[in-house]
């Protein structure tokens, strides 16, 4: 019997403690496919952050290491200059990527540093229970934005594509989601690209992931996928950002 | 002077900054990557290392911060480099959280820190201020660096070479804590040889799961007590670093009655106020820790037995002196004479606090001086009640 599905060898057997319907799942077995189709597990070293995804280096079956909040790609950085033939990976939350590393995302970027980010994007603050984020949408309801986000003391979102991509060492940006299977195809086209880049020696690649927690917005999975599409595709939209000379397909 | 000293035969002496020393000394130990930030007064670091290092085949990397630099650390070394940062002062504050990931972690690094006085921005000039900060862990949780305080440019040389292997040994970071002093004075300096310890295989380092289980390097443990358990095996391994590391120098102490204790380029002067003080017929002697972490309390605690009383002398309000009074635990009076904020200390005026000690009197509250047991501001608001 031909075995037309199974679990890719870049991830370990261990359940995930993530919840029902959220897209961090998702994302985990779209970088392991990609880890695995490339034949580059035995030379990954991924990093993680501080937030819902604290535990991947349970989840993925390569190297990890655990990083301070925000740091990872400072952590990647030293790895990826002591093992250049090795492939680094971050994987961070929009706080720990977009505001307690706002430093660490944007210098990586603007040296070029060889290594891939994965970046996801739930405009919530997770782990910690909902607060609001440097990502949360005008008007979006956390349990520290109880009335809505209110621009005028709360200021406005960070679009974190369109602004890595204004740096010259940034070599692919894209951002994508995962609330379709044609969406889910198009994310997995896009990290295989980023991590082609890194492989290539050309730079450095982002691939930001729209991404759900029913969890924290109060919603069902199916409502909260409908709403990356509705609402938050709106402010953020998806497409590829940067993409390096001679490299341009169309997500 | 990197490449000419590249060709140099390792005995040969040269006359060095004690900054360029101690880069020089990290590459002859193995130090093959650098990640730095520019602060006073220890630029010559990473300015050395920047054109040093491509030469032996390193990477000097310029980071955004000084948090982003010990990040960068903490990932070489994970990725099992040889691997030093350098700061001062507050830029020393701000990889406070990164060195207690490094320590429990277990990895092994380099960190030197040329202090300047504080708090705050502070100055420029040396201080010993950050003895507390180096020497108790610095960060958060139960951790410890191993901490050398070298007293010239040779000695910061030699250590530094050795803190690789050491680091590599105990698999923990260690700290150079020298001030602004020994990081811009030039002194004869020569790169001797290395002798490293039988040093077992990075297994643990993330360098791609080739062949075995991946490695996985956290700090994370929900659990309490396995978290418990991580602490305890720390512990233990700070024991044996005590039991193993400990290093301290003496002068003039065998048939001293008083004994000065001093580190770093403070010993220095404390050294010349030995003589001085002998000069005069007062039997003086120097005690000077050179491991800070693990502090020589036992040793100090023999020299209680033979001396009459303690001087301790620092570029600080007082931060060694506890850590004097631990090791005599009240066998003999232990005094202290400090000058901060870039003020060093002359030798003229430890042998005044000394003479003062010896005629008894407390220490007067001129230029510096520290207030005797019991003198803490009794008028202040909290002092008198408070609210009540």
């Amino acid at each position: 019997m031909q075995k037309v599905f199974g679990r890719p060898e870049a991830l370990t057997e261990a359940p995930t403690h993530y919840c029902p319907g959220c897209t961090h799942g998702i994302v985990h077995r779209i970088l392991a496919e990609v880890i695995d189709e490339l034949g580059v597990r035995e030379r990954t070293v991924g990093v993680v952050p501080v937030g819902c995804a604290v535990f991947a280096y349970y989840y993925f079956n390569c190297d990890m290491i655990e990083a301070s909040h925000g740091r990872a790609p400072a952590v990647a950085t030293g790895v990826k200059r002591v093992l250049p033939g090795n492939v680094v990976f971050s994987y961070q939350g929009d706080g720990d990527l977009a505001s307690i590393g706002t430093a660490e995302i944007v210098h990586a970027a603007a040296r070029g540093e060889n290594i891939t980010v994965i970046f996801i994007n739930n405009a919530i603050y997770g782990m910690t229970g909902g607060q609001m984020a440097p990502t949360t949408l005008p008007g979006q309801k956390t349990t520290t934005s109880p009335s809505g986000r209110d621009t005028a003391r709360a200021g406005y979102p960070i679009r974190v594509c369109e602004m890595l991509s204004t740096l010259d060492g940034a070599s692919y940006i894209a951002r994508v989601s995962c609330t379709s299977p044609a969406n889910v195809a198009r994310a997995k086209r896009a990290v295989k690209r980023a991590f082609e880049v890194q492989l290539s020696g050309s730079g450095f690649s982002l691939v930001e992931f729209l991404s759900s927690c029913p969890t924290n917005w109060g919603m069902t999975p199916i409502d909260a996928l409908r709403w990356i599409d509705e609402k938050m595709s709106a402010y953020y939209p998806l497409g590829e950002y940067k993409v390096p000379e001679g490299a341009r397909q169309g997500a | 002077m990197a490449g000419g000293l590249a060709n140099k035969a390792s005995t040969d002496k040269v006359l060095m900054k004690g900054n360029e020393a101690i880069a020089e000394a990290a590459i002859r130990g193995g130090c093959r990557f650098f990640f730095g930030y520019p602060i006073t007064p220890q630029n010559e670091i990473p300015e050395y290392m920047s054109r040093r290092l491509p030469e032996v085949g390193g990477v000097y990397l310029q980071a955004e911060s000084e948090v982003a630099a010990i990040n960068m650390v903490y990932g070489a070394a994970a990725a099992g480099a040889r691997v030093m940062t350098s700061s001062s002062s507050p830029g020393i504050s701000l990889k406070q959280e990164g060195l207690s990931y490094i320590a429990a972690c277990e990895l092994p690094c380099v960190v030197v820190n040329m202090m300047r006085g504080g708090p705050g921005l502070g100055g420029i000039q040396p201080s010993q201020s950050d003895y507390f900060q180096a020497t108790k862990g610095g960060g958060h949780g139960d951790y410890h660096l191993i901490v050398f305080g070298p007293a010239s440019v040779q000695e910061a040389a030699d250590i530094t070479c050795e803190a690789f292997s050491i680091a590599d040994y105990y698999r923990n970071p260690v700290m150079i804590l020298g001030d602004g002093a020994l990081g811009q004075m030039m002194e004869p300096v020569e790169f001797r040889p290395v002798e490293e310890p039988e040093l077992p295989p990075k297994t643990w380092a993330t360098t791609g799961a080739r062949g075995r289980r991946p490695n996985i390097i956290t700090s994370l443990e929900l659990e309490p007590a396995l978290l418990e358990e991580l602490n305890r095996r720390l512990a233990a391994k700070y024991e044996k670093i005590k039991r193993e590391l400990v290093r301290f120098d003496t002068y003039k102490l065998e048939d001293a009655h008083w004994a000065i204790v001093a580190y770093g380029m403070m010993a220095r002067v404390a050294r010349a106020a030995v003589d001085k003080a002998r000069a005069r017929g007062i039997r003086a002697g120097l005690f000077r820790p050179i491991s800070l972490f693990p502090f020589p309390y036992d040793s100090l605690a023999r020299v209680a037995e033979q001396v009459r009383a303690f001087l301790t002398v620092e570029m600080s309000m007082g931060q060694m002196v506890e850590d004097v009074k631990l090791a005599v635990l009240g066998k003999r009076p232990v005094h202290f004479y400090g000058r901060t904020g870039g003020v060093v200390p002359t030798a003229q005026e430890i042998l005044q606090a000394l003479e003062r000690i010896i005629q008894n009197e407390a220490p007067q509250n001129a230029n510096g001086a520290w207030q005797k047991e019991g003198d803490a501001g009794a008028e202040g608001f909290w002092a008198t009640g408070g609210f009540n």
